[in-house]
């Protein structure tokens, strides 16, 4: 059968830092003046990533297709390039059909609007007609289960509704080719049960899905084909049984020991940053099992006496949430807060049994209580946290909040 | 399952895709994606399939945009009537600056709601893009109807200002002529105009933020730059040709005087017509250009 997707020999280079060099016309300018030195420079080529490298495959009509791999494997930028957000930097795609795209849901809403509203506009955005919208309102809304708010503005929704309510536009944008990007973390269980059920409605109408998200097991139950990225490239192809089992067996080797360096935005004259490591049981990792402490080491340098300076941590979750901010200023006394110049580690333990699964992003940055920031560097590093067994403590991640904590509960039998 | 089972599968699965690509694919794709491509494509049929996009945005834009004010669309006349008052008050009576035989308020009144919407125009498009970065970096559609959106809000304020001039004109008086049939295609001039330096303005901001701060100051250098305080007979025969370079000169002495039932500057109205297309086209060609890459330095 003729492909309804073919992607050949795709790859996409991002300029690491790209956007603060060129933010603004004077960055554009320092930046032809200093041109010329950055070619003697032999690490020139560092400040660019390759996020998609030499990827091709091909999927038939009527596929539900799974997209598994850890953050910054280049899931998203395949999506993006699949859904006309961003060009390939090299080779090329054919599509064979209208496609609508999820991409973090709701982002077409607006907050001031009412449902209603925002159903309309956001069915526009993703290429609806007016004429079609009006005929599929009533089943939209019906999908979504937010009649009651229709007139509502979209600012005092729950987040639940306001996903239900978009994934519910963009389920019945009935495009050839839908692609869904983690949408399903959000929402409750029955919402998302009725959300995977709307997808397998969509490809018995012989649409085309890719899906791409952290659950395992929705990709299971939703896919019969997966692709594993890992670094740009696709490392497996295949059923989706085996492709998940593969990516669960290898999520230690593959996750190579990873020390961030060069970080975008840490350059500061008084502290220069070495490196980011993230430390459990002894070895550098990114992938964080979720039962167990593990370490972040923090190696940098001092070049002049900096005073009453702290370190200040920010964890975001995937969907940018703030999950803690730490600080050593919290513990460390005054006299510790004075910096002298040298070369320095700091550490930090995370306690184990507390993080939930998936993926997270560390910002790092330092500052002068009441005076100024020193340097911040925004997502500095990332790290997957997860859960080794699946068994019944694997529950907990599943529960509503922001952490899964194991706490400890005791039973006393009064008398 | 071991790593050696996973490493047959993926040979396997790599020359299945060997086998089953063939060039015809690419080249009857109803969508091609291709990097090779040098984006000079207009998509003019994507435009069209997607125009109904544009009232969306536009209706979005005018929703939104009194939203928690306590005066609401009252804002619309209070802008040009409370500036009208105070160039009444500066130049029209302390600077005593001609205005051509008309009432001075009157004057500045009809110069100042088409200067008023093409300044909210361009400031509002010029934001336009970075403003909806979320959108843009998160869902495909042409990216031209951000720009022509806000330009398009602007429309209705723009006739609401303009309506006001009915009673000024019977206030003072003054009788109204075929000329003013004209009006709608001075307003298309306009929005004509405001729409390519929008446009143009908005990729210049997504790429270089130093456009946010310069927009104020353009609208400012431009105000003076244009027959909307003084009359254009007030500038040397000599200097006439540099006013009437400036496109919007036309929009306000040709808005004007079908409203005042003067003769056109035919040949002042007809520089303005050929300026504004010409940057209308330049940019909508430059936007093209540079829209691909909005999602990825925004």
């Amino acid at each position: 059968m003729k492909p309804i997707i073919a992607v050949e020999g795709l790859s996409k280079r991002y300029r690491i830092g790209g956007r603060q060099l060129h933010n603004s016309l004077r960055d554009t300018v320092a930046g032809l003046v200093r041109a010329p030195f950055n070619r003697f420079k032999k690490n020139g080529s560092a400040n660019t990533i390759w996020a998609l490298d030499d990827v091709s495959f091909e999927i038939t009509p009527g596929e539900v297709v799974g997209i598994i791999g850890r953050n910054g494997a280049g899931k998203s930028t395949l999506l993006k390039i699949l859904s006309q957000i961003t060009r390939p930097t090299k080779g090329r795609v054919a599509l064979n059909g209208r496609v609508g795209s999820l991409l973090e849901v709701g982002t077409g809403f607006h907050s001031e609007l009412t449902g209603r509203e925002n159903v309309f506009l956001n069915g526009a955005i993703l290429g609806m007609k007016r004429a079609e919208i009006q005929r599929k309102f009533d089943e939209i809304v019906a999908f979504a289960e937010t009649e009651k708010f229709l007139d509502t503005p979209v600012k005092h929704y729950s987040s639940g509704m306001t996903v239900r309510l978009a994934f519910a536009v963009a389920a019945h944008l009935e495009p050839e080719i839908l692609i869904i990007d983690e949408v399903l973390t959000i929402g409750d269980a029955e919402f998302q049960k009725k959300c995977l059920g709307k997808m397998n409605e969509v490809t018995r109408a012989g649409r085309t899905v890719l899906f791409v998200s952290h659950d395992l097991n929705a990709i299971n139950s939703t896919c019969e084909r997966a692709l594993l990225l890992h670094e740009g490239k696709i490392v497996l192809s295949g059923v989706t049984a085996d492709v998940t089992r593969y990516y669960l067996d290898h999520t230690n080797n593959m996750y190579s020991p990873i020390t961030w360096t060069a970080l975008p935005g840490s350059d500061a004259t008084e502290v220069k940053l070495n490196s980011i490591r993230l430390v459990q049981n002894g070895a550098s990792t990114s992938a964080i099992n979720c039962r167990e402490a593990f370490d972040i080491h923090i190696d940098y340098q001092i070049n002049e006496v900096v005073r009453g300076s702290r370190f200040f941590l920010i964890f975001r979750n995937e969907r940018g949430e703030v999950i803690f901010t730490t600080s050593d200023y919290d513990v460390l006394s005054a006299e510790a807060m004075t910096r002298k110049t040298g070369r320095f580690l700091s550490r930090v333990e995370v306690p184990g049994g507390l993080l939930k699964t998936g993926g997270y992003y560390g910002s790092l940055g330092m500052d002068i209580k009441d005076d100024r920031v020193i340097f911040a560097a925004d997502d500095a590093f990332h790290f997957d946290v997860f859960e080794p067994e699946d068994d019944v403590q694997a529950g907990r991640h599943k529960r509503p909040g922001a952490i899964s904590p194991l706490l400890s509960w005791e039973i006393s039998e009064l008398h | 399952m071991n790593t050696t089972e996973s490493q047959t599968n993926l040979t396997a699965t790599g020359s299945q895709l060997q086998t089953t690509s063939t060039p015809d694919v690419f080249e009857d794709a109803k969508i091609l994606i291709d990097a090779r491509d040098a984006a000079l494509g207009l998509h003019l049929r994507e435009l069209w399939n997607y125009r109904e996009l544009l009232y969306f945005l536009t209706w979005r834009d005018i929703k939104l945009r009194y939203k928690q004010t306590a005066l609401g669309a009252a804002w619309v006349i209070i802008q040009p009537l409370f500036t009208m008052l105070l160039f009444t008050l500066f130049f029209g009576k302390l600077a005593r600056m001609p205005s051509d035989n008309v009432p001075y308020p009157l004057f500045a009144y009809a110069g100042l709601v088409p200067w008023t919407f093409f300044s909210n125009a361009i400031t509002n498009s010029g934001q336009s893009l970075v403003g909806n970065s979320t959108l843009i970096s998160k869902v495909y559609f042409p990216r031209i109807y951000i720009p022509a959106g806000a330009v398009g809000a602007g429309l209705l304020d723009f006739a609401i200002a303009s309506a006001l001039l009915l009673p000024m004109l019977v206030y003072y008086d003054i009788t109204i002529t075929w000329r003013i049939l004209l009006l709608p295609a001075f307003a298309l001039l306009a929005t004509i105009l405001a729409l390519g330096v929008g446009m143009w303005l908005a990729a210049l901001n997504v790429r270089y933020r130093d456009v946010r701060y310069a927009i104020p100051f353009l609208v400012q250098l431009w105000l003076f730059a244009s027959p909307v305080i003084y009359p254009a007979s007030i500038v040397p025969l000599k200097w006439r040709w540099l006013l009437a370079a400036n496109p919007v000169t036309g929009v306000i002495e040709g808005f004007r005087a079908s409203i005042l039932g003067k003769e056109f500057d035919v040949s002042t109205i007809l520089s303005s017509v050929i300026v504004s297309s010409l940057i209308l086209t330049f940019s909508f060609f430059a936007f093209r250009r540079v829209e691909d890459s909005f999602a990825d330095v925004v």
